[in-house]
């Protein structure tokens, strides 16, 4: 065997490996959470659905409508002012953008632990700690970095030429932007939407320090019960999860500008 | 006056409710946190002169550090050929290996914490396998440990390192390669000589990057960490929400947030083409 092919297959070991390594501790999650076993043993004795049946309880089933009444709102707010944001840093000349946009993308740089005890420092004098709207805040805040910069490299693809024709055939700003300029970055405005969605309902950290006994979203939920008993109901709640993470993927690569498969 | 006026354009306003919204719920209430370091319980700096001289936040900082940086060399070590494979292959192959590290990239943090958990614990998955296999007599600890830590953030940390390195990757021109190959070095000789020095950058960048996001890693210690790998995120979440003291754990913040800012920084003057691997 020549030097080059070792290292050749070597290389293609590794990747393999790293591909398993990727993909099978949640494959066994999901594998399990159709157990028909007390435990989270594997293999699992047989196939049933009872864990998932266990989630039809209010503890799960509340926490679950939580995270939903947060992450809609939450993406649409982000998307929306995402969209603003991106719009005022497109035009070139605009005095202080990279402070402009650093303070935008700071959500994302800044350590979530750090995040999540600023918020939990300044929300209960507010009275935002432990409510929906508490929670709808700290996520559009931290979602608003995505939308930014999904949209942005899909504004760097719009071809201005178009809207300037609109704009000297007579059209007006807003009816060049509805009928030209947003056309155009829609799926870009789809993705932001969708990535918000997963940022959202995904988000544990800071909604710990955010929520309370009135709005507890699901991935809070999760982590407390992982810290006591782990059942298979857990192995359940995470596929439903990342099938939705999945979902979202697969929507975004069909609607959005499958940004997140094309890097 | 009329020079301001056109200054501010009208689309500039669409911006206005962003700016304000994360300057007023975010910026205030991290620049007010962060305050309390040397705000509370009085004026002055003995929060952090508690942390420099308390052995057990020393012991928590340089855990962060060491825990990180062994995570970082791992990553690397897997990360680098993956990236090569990917930025290598072209059309569909590609698209499948981008697809397989991008699917556990979007899967909630929790949730792969907690696959690892199923997995690593002592009556776990790989136990009772190696176990029935009789590769093994007695369970492995692999949990609440650094060697179950290790082996989940790693595979957590991966896709930091693979996005922004294959995106350098893709760019090195082949030709480079064809010219030494030509001139008659031996293939080891191009990847050496030629072709890692070209996708330093992308190391850099891929490294630094895993390097500062693990120094914030709060769940998975958390969750899979023993007691003795504290990191300075569960030091933080201690203070605040168990004990409630502020003083502390902003000054904790402080220091590491100067140390993520200048690792920031060191990668801004290493590569300009950071911002596509720190936006995932």
């Amino acid at each position: 065997m020549k030097p080059g092919c070792i290292w050749r297959t070597l290389r293609g070991a590794v990747c393999l490996l790293v591909a398993l390594y990727m993909l099978v501790p949640i494959a066994i999650v999901v594998v399990i959470s159709f157990s028909s076993g007390q435990f989270l043993s594997f293999p699992p004795p047989g196939f049933s659905l009872q864990w998932y049946r266990a989630l039809n309880d209010p503890a799960w089933t509340s926490s679950l409508a939580t995270s939903v009444e947060v992450m809609i709102p939450a993406a649409l707010l982000s998307t929306c002012l995402g969209l603003g944001a991106a719009l005022m840093l497109r035009r070139e000349g605009l005095p202080g953008a990279p402070l402009i946009r650093g303070i935008l993308l700071s959500p994302l740089v800044i350590p979530v632990i750090i995040t999540g005890a600023a918020f939990y420092s300044v929300f209960r004098p507010l009275g935002l700690h432990g409510t929906v709207l508490g929670l709808i805040v700290a996520h559009t805040v931290l979602c608003i970095p995505y939308a930014l910069t999904t949209i942005t490299s899909s504004l760097a693809m719009v071809d201005w030429r178009i809207a300037q024709a609109s704009a000297s055939l007579g059209a007006r700003p807003f009816t060049t932007f509805r009928r030209v300029t947003f056309p155009s970055i829609s799926s870009g405005v789809i993705s932001s939407f969708l990535f918000s969605l997963v940022v959202s309902f995904d988000e544990v950290v800071v909604s710990m320090f955010v929520s309370g006994p009135d709005a507890r979203p699901v991935t809070v939920q999760m982590w407390s019960n992982i810290r006591g008993d782990v059942d298979p109901t857990i192995a359940a709640l995470a596929s439903v999860l990342f099938v939705f993470a999945l979902l979202i993927l697969l929507l975004e690569a069909i609607f959005g500008r499958g940004e997140a498969t094309e890097q | 006056m009329a020079a301001v006026v056109r200054l501010v354009r009208r689309s500039d306003w669409l911006g206005v409710p962003a700016v304000l919204l994360v300057l007023g719920m975010f910026a205030w209430p991290v620049v007010s946190f962060l305050a309390k370091s040397v705000t509370d319980p009085h004026v002055g700096l003995q929060n952090f002169v508690s942390v420099a001289t308390d052995s057990v936040y020393a012991k928590v900082l340089l855990n962060t550090v060491v825990i990180s940086a062994t995570t970082t060399i791992f990553t690397l070590l897997l990360g680098y050929p993956v990236a090569y494979t990917i930025a290598r292959a072209s059309g569909r192959r590609r698209r499948l290996m981008i697809f397989v590290v991008l699917i556990p990239f979007w899967t909630s943090l929790l949730v792969r914490t907690f696959s690892w958990m199923i997995l690593l614990q002592p009556h776990g998955v790989i136990n009772s396998l190696l176990l029935a296999s009789g590769l093994i007599e007695h369970p492995l600890e692999l949990i609440f440990n650094r060697t179950g830590l290790f082996i989940a953030m790693v595979q957590m940390q991966l896709p930091f390192l693979i996005f922004p390195l294959f995106n350098v990757l893709s760019k090195i021109d082949d030709a480079y390669m064809r010219a030494s190959a030509n001139l008659g070095a031996s293939p080891f000789t191009t990847f050496w000589r030629v072709y890692f020095p070209l996708s330093m950058p992308g190391i850099v960048a891929g490294s630094m990057l895993v390097f500062v996001t693990s120094l914030g890693y709060f769940v998975t210690p958390a969750l899979l960490g023993g007691l003795r790998d504290m990191m300075v995120a569960q030091l933080i979440d201690e203070q605040v929400a168990d004990i409630g003291t502020w003083g502390v754990p902003a000054a904790l913040s402080v220091i590491l947030l100067c140390g993520t800012a200048m690792i920031f920084l060191i990668i801004k003057r290493a590569t300009g083409a950071t911002r596509k691997g720190a936006r995932r």
